[in-house]
């Protein structure tokens, strides 16, 4: 009723090629991003520190792969790797020059891992499915071992570990320990609304086009002088600039610190599964799959123990964890069969609904 | 591309010659010795019997084969090793026997997808989608709209191809080997599996695209009635060697064809 194409005519091709040609879908994009922002003042710490910034920083990460698996086709099983690369490349860079403001580096770093993923993706030419999913598997284990050994990595630190200095943006710390979460949300959210932002304008126009090309028929796309291994090697490098850059905010702005073992290949498995549940090929299918991953386990674990208290039943703490691992997994089950491409596809699917409502078709 | 080793003039409008050219695979052999020419404008039938190497003799023309001996010469230049997107610049389209769409996008982006070659717009640009990008975008769009109102597929602008049935989807494909405005066209079966109705327009549509744009086409075609009356010149291949070559009659005409197709008498 409230959503419809009727009546909104376009009068010249720019119009008509928008990302979102529907009035409505402007508007709603614009009251999420507004809800995001309000979310820092009305959401207590937990929410912001618990939920809100992971969520953030695992979407931008599935947006990185999303582009690379998704878009242009290509598997990858290094994602927690390239992750890792970003958040050294910003450790280095913000202690060897502190003066510089740490949002820049932040944003330098995810060329390091562009660098470092192009040059994984270089097999990408020749092999293809599973097979460069286990070459990217070199990728992973390669980039961690260089975590482990290389101390330089970690400018010596006798515990190896990766910390976070205070860093200020406007005389507001945004980093360290003084930071507030509500700070950090904020800055967590403007990096992934604006590379969010750049990456839609990418995959909608040539560039995302060569990519889709390659992913469909390698061979066609060829033949209308798109060259792969130009194309597939930008999606390494695209995809891999904002997985780095995803990993320097994991560590810097949402734990505060961390290891190496937190770019692992459980961390690739985990950003992959999110992609696939959200939905290869679809940015919004990234937030969903994210969502679905990293959220509802929380919110189970939470909503559990309070649909078991009126009745009168005590629940352990592991039961519940029990619950929250199967209910989780049946529910990935559950939609995967109800549809194969991703949760993105049914959000699709519900939009065309509603264009026609309250009719069928 | 690096530079021909000798250029050879164009002679007789000669837009592509074939020369020699054998290609095999290990012990097989696809081509032995085929020799023939694409005028500049003409309609050029490749027939044959099936497996007797008129796919092979399109892949080597755009370059996903390179002939084992023999040299393609093409522009009146003789063409070097060379790969597929590199004969794409140089303004070789081709459609396939099996639809090769990109699937999932619609319509509308597969044939903006062949015009990639005319892109320019920086990936900074691009990162924006603003500026010389949007412009670039814009003025390819009304080209494409140009190809869409003439294959007169309008109505499935937006559809994802994967959803359409196969005589339009053929016709998408046309349309996006049309989107590179090449040189040369080589369409191979372009009407496999279509019903009289969709026959009937592939051929109009191929007639006036060589007419209207004056676009070179090699066509491999199984359906007699349409080669005999489209072409302006056909050659013959089988067991990968050249049998005839000729305008339609002389070809219908000789003995060898007329053998190949309906097998000899022992």
């Amino acid at each position: 009723m409230f959503y419809r194409e009727a009546g909104q005519y376009k009068s010249n091709y720019k119009a008509d090629m928008a990302i979102f040609p529907l009035r409505e879908d402007k508007i709603g994009i614009g009251v999420i991003i507004l809800a995001a922002y309000s979310l820092a003042f009305l959401g207590d710490s937990f929410l912001l520190q618990a939920v809100m910034i992971p969520f953030l920083v695992f979407s931008l990460a599935a947006i990185g792969l999303n582009i690379l698996t998704g878009y242009a086709g290509l598997l990858s099983l290094g994602t927690g790797a390239f992750m890792g690369v970003g958040a050294y490349a910003c450790y280095k860079l913000m202690t060897a020059f502190p003066d510089v403001n740490v949002i820049v580096w932040i944003f330098v770093s995810g060329f390091f891992s562009a660098a470092i993923g192009a040059l994984f993706g270089l097999p990408s030419l020749r092999i293809k499915g599973f097979y460069l999913a286990v070459a990217t598997l070199a990728a992973q284990f390669f980039l961690q071992w260089c975590f482990i050994r290389i101390p330089w990595l970690v400018n010596y630190n006798v515990s190896g570990a990766l910390d976070a200095p205070l860093r200020t943006l406007f005389g507001v710390p945004i980093i360290g320990a003084t930071a507030t979460p509500q700070t950090r949300y904020l800055v967590v959210l403007t990096i992934v609304v604006v590379l969010t932002w750049l990456a839609s304008n990418l995959v909608h126009g040539r560039i995302g086009r060569a990519w889709i090309a390659i992913r469909d028929m390698d061979l066609a796309a060829e033949l209308m002088g798109i060259r792969p291994l130009q194309t597939k090697l930008l999606a390494f490098a695209v995809s891999s600039y904002y997985c780095g850059v995803a990993g320097a905010l994991l560590v810097f702005l949402w734990y505060g610190g961390a290891e190496y073992d937190v770019f692992n290949i459980n961390q690739s498995f985990f950003i992959l599964f999110m992609v696939i549940i959200g939905g290869l090929g679809s940015l919004i299918g990234s937030f969903f799959g994210a969502a679905l991953i990293f959220i509802m386990p929380i919110v189970l674990g939470i909503v559990l123990p309070a649909m078991f208290s009126p009745f009168g039943i005590s629940v352990g703490s592991d039961t519940i964890e029990h619950l929250r691992f199967m209910i989780v997994g049946a529910l990935i089950i559950f939609f995967l069969i109800v549809e194969p491409h991703g949760l993105a596809r049914l959000w699709q699917i519900g939009k065309q609904k509603l264009l026609v409502w309250p009719f069928p078709y | 591309m690096r530079a021909p080793d000798n250029p050879v003039a164009v002679k007789d409008g000669v837009l592509l010659a074939v020369e020699n050219v054998s290609l095999g695979f290990g012990g097989v052999k696809a081509l032995t010795d085929v020799s023939f020419d694409i005028r500049k404008g003409e309609i050029r039938a490749i027939i044959g019997p099936n497996g007797a190497g008129k796919t092979s003799m399109l892949n080597c023309i755009n370059g996903f084969y390179y002939p084992t001996e023999g040299s393609i010469t093409f522009k009146g230049l003789k063409r070097p090793k060379m790969r597929p997107y590199e004969a794409a610049r140089g303004g070789i389209a081709r459609t396939f026997q099996n639809v090769a769409l990109f699937k999932s996008m619609s319509t509308l982006d597969n044939i903006m997808a062949g015009r990639s070659l005319k892109m320019r717009s920086s990936f900074f640009w691009q990162l924006f989608r603003h500026g010389p990008a949007m412009t670039e975008e814009v003025a390819h769009r009304r080209v494409v709209e140009e190809i869409i109102d003439f294959l007169e597929i309008q109505h499935i602008r937006k559809t994802p191809v994967g959803r359409l049935p196969y005589g339009l989807q053929k016709r998408v494909e046309l349309g996006r080997a049309l989107a590179m405005e090449p040189d040369l066209l080589l369409l191979d079966e372009p009407m496999a599996g279509m019903n009289l109705e969709e026959k009937e327009d592939m051929s109009r549509f191929i007639f006036e695209v060589n007419q209207q744009f004056g676009t070179t086409i090699a066509l491999i075609e199984h359906d007699m009635g349409v080669v005999m009356d489209l072409s302006d010149r056909v050659v013959v291949l089988e067991y990968g060697q050249k049998i005839a070559d000729g305008t339609p009659d002389e070809v219908k005409s000789n003995q060898r064809v007329i053998d190949a197709y309906l097998g000899v008498a022992h």
